[in-house]
């Protein structure tokens, strides 16, 4: 086998998945950059540089349009992981044999694999107007009108957004909560330290990185959603995704392009800054 | 091993209850689409029966599911083919040192995390200037490989992080040429996990929203229909579909799970 071959073997190999990424990734990306500079007359698109598409960004409603992004974004991140964590830290620490460990975890993942609009549409009959959480309700007399903000609205967007997601958190934190070595734990104990200290000073740092993994994850999915707040929120919430997804509806690829450059540069800056609080090159 | 302690008993119901709220919205239209001909949208259930399962079959005043359903298989098949091709190639490329690892492997991640309308607009916006239509074979293939083409790679470089290479430079020393080696040595021992790793990729494609929403062309796939259906469909028939296209796509995934785990034996059991 002559040595050029061998250099050049890896190169070959990986090229075929190199030029899918390029096609359908960067040079979209890029594109998405160029045509940001765009000028859009009504109907089409033609070449110019102008920042006048940045400028139709910088308005009120994109600001509000932001901020409510950021509270589904919040309100999302905080449940997953209070419900995240204990559930990763159950199946790591509390369930007894390997075999179980996974058939539990296999049992929490396999509706991720499932349709996200069937997960979305499962919830109808349970918290619609005349769904099974209203008939109850109103059956053991707890209230007397059908509770309105159960369906198509913020609370329904963030409920949708923490039953679709919320495996991006556990897969992580279970993750590294399974690399601690235990005798730590035990060190830990024969010190002398309570429950709650060896959670605190032991197994909490070193699942950090997993937080911080998890937390990429639910910003990443967060921030150009459109699907659950149009679903979920009908036609009340607002979101990022969603008004750029509007955009393109109406054609205007320029000023959506301008949204998503824009988009792009507040969730890497939300990335970047998780990644500065906490270091996750261990688990790479 | 430990006693059992009162936080256990409470982690092991908080478990519990994560269960149920992951599964029981399912679980209520798996119920209310076994309802009798007259059955409606909520509780409580109006007979049992399979008519709406039946239904799904049959011509819609919506459209019908079929034509979806069969371009989703379709794609999902082309998705998959395309996927395990190019990163099991990528991934044996990774098993040695190159320049521009590094690149390549950050940007697999980039595909992975970059939200996922970017991704959408991006391809809508080069077909647009470009001047191609878009279509669910051609825009929508490129979307759907950005997302399964990254998960896959990942876990075959799992796969082979745990492959034995004494296997490969046994074959070499006798004298095979590296596409013997790799058909005869490295396939049949990966093949299993290639088999669930396939599956997989299949039901990312199959289930697939967001990233096709914007460049499926005129053409729907089935999540598509669907998506559209929500709007404008007041009977069981569509919960009925949810069942039918969810059991399919998680028996899928048992399948690929209970295939990678024997794999994950089989490599075990021979060091």
């Amino acid at each position: 086998m002559s040595e050029t071959w061998k250099t050049l073997k890896p190169y070959a190999l990986i090229t075929p998945q190199t030029l899918v990424f390029l096609m359908f990734l960067v040079f979209p990306i890029l594109m998405i950059g160029v045509v940001s500079f765009w000028e859009f007359n009504g109907y089409s698109m033609t070449p110019a540089f102008t920042l006048d598409n940045y400028r139709g960004v910088l308005t009120a409603v994109t600001f509000n349009t932001y901020l409510n992004t950021f509270k589904f974004l919040g309100l999302t991140w905080l449940a997953t992981l209070l419900i995240g964590y204990p559930v990763a830290y159950f199946l790591s620490f509390h369930v007894p044999k390997l075999e179980w460990q996974i058939l539990l975890f296999l049992v929490c993942t396999i509706p991720f694999w499932t349709s996200n609009i069937i997960r979305m549409i499962s919830w109808v009959p349970l918290l619609g107007r005349g769904g099974l959480v209203n008939q109850m309700l109103l059956g053991t007399g707890v209230i007397q009108q059908p509770l309105e903000f159960l369906l198509y609205s913020d609370f329904a967007v963030v409920l949708g957004m923490v039953h679709l997601y919320i495996i991006f958190m556990i897969a992580p934190i279970f993750n590294s909560l399974m690399r601690i070595d235990r005798s730590l734990i035990t060190a830990a104990e024969d010190l002398g330290a309570s429950g709650f200290q060896i959670f605190k000073e032991v197994i909490l740092p070193l699942s950090a990185p997993g937080i911080a993994i998890g937390s990429i994850f639910i910003v990443t999915l967060i921030m150009g959603e459109f699907v659950t707040v149009r679903l979920m929120g009908g036609g009340q919430s607002a979101s990022v995704g969603k008004l750029i997804q509007t955009q393109i509806g109406s054609l205007q690829y320029p000023l959506a392009a301008a949204n998503a450059i824009v988009l792009l540069a507040v969730t890497m800056l939300i990335i970047v800054s998780i990644l500065r609080v906490l270091d996750i090159r261990k688990e790479l | 091993m430990k006693k059992r302690s009162l936080s256990f008993y409470l982690l092991l119901a908080f478990f519990c209850l994560f269960v149920l709220f992951l599964y029981g919205p399912m679980i209520t239209i798996f119920m209310l689409s076994l309802q009798g001909p007259d059955g409606g949208l909520t509780f409580p259930m109006r007979g049992l029966s399979f008519y709406w399962l039946g239904q799904v079959f049959q011509e819609q005043r919506v459209g019908n599911f079929i034509e979806p359903f069969l371009r989703s298989l379709l794609l999902g098949v082309a998705v998959m083919a395309i996927t395990i091709a190019a990163s099991v190639l990528a991934s044996m490329g990774f098993r040695q040192r190159f320049r521009g690892s590094t690149v390549i492997f950050y940007m697999t991640i980039a595909s992975l995390i970059v939200p996922s309308i970017l991704v959408s607009l991006g391809i809508g916006v080069v077909f647009q200037v470009m001047g191609w239509p878009t279509n669910w074979f051609t825009s929508g293939l490129g979307a759907h490989l950005t997302w399964t083409l990254p998960i896959a790679f990942l876990i075959m470089l799992g796969i082979f992080n745990r492959f034995n290479p004494s296997y490969e430079e046994a074959a070499r020393d006798l004298g095979a040429t590296d596409s013997k080696t790799f058909w005869e040595i490295v396939m049949p021992l990966i093949a299993p996990s290639l088999l669930g790793v396939g599956l997989l990729t299949f039901t990312l494609s199959y289930d697939e929203f967001t990233r096709t929403s914007l460049v499926s062309g005129q053409r729907n796939t089935l999540p598509l229909e669907i998506f559209g259906m929500t709007t404008n469909v007041t009977s069981p028939a569509l919960y009925a579909l949810g069942t039918l296209t969810t059991v399919f796509s998680a028996s899928l995934i048992l399948i690929a799970f209970f295939a990678y785990n024997a794999v994950v034996k089989r490599q075990r059991g021979q060091v």
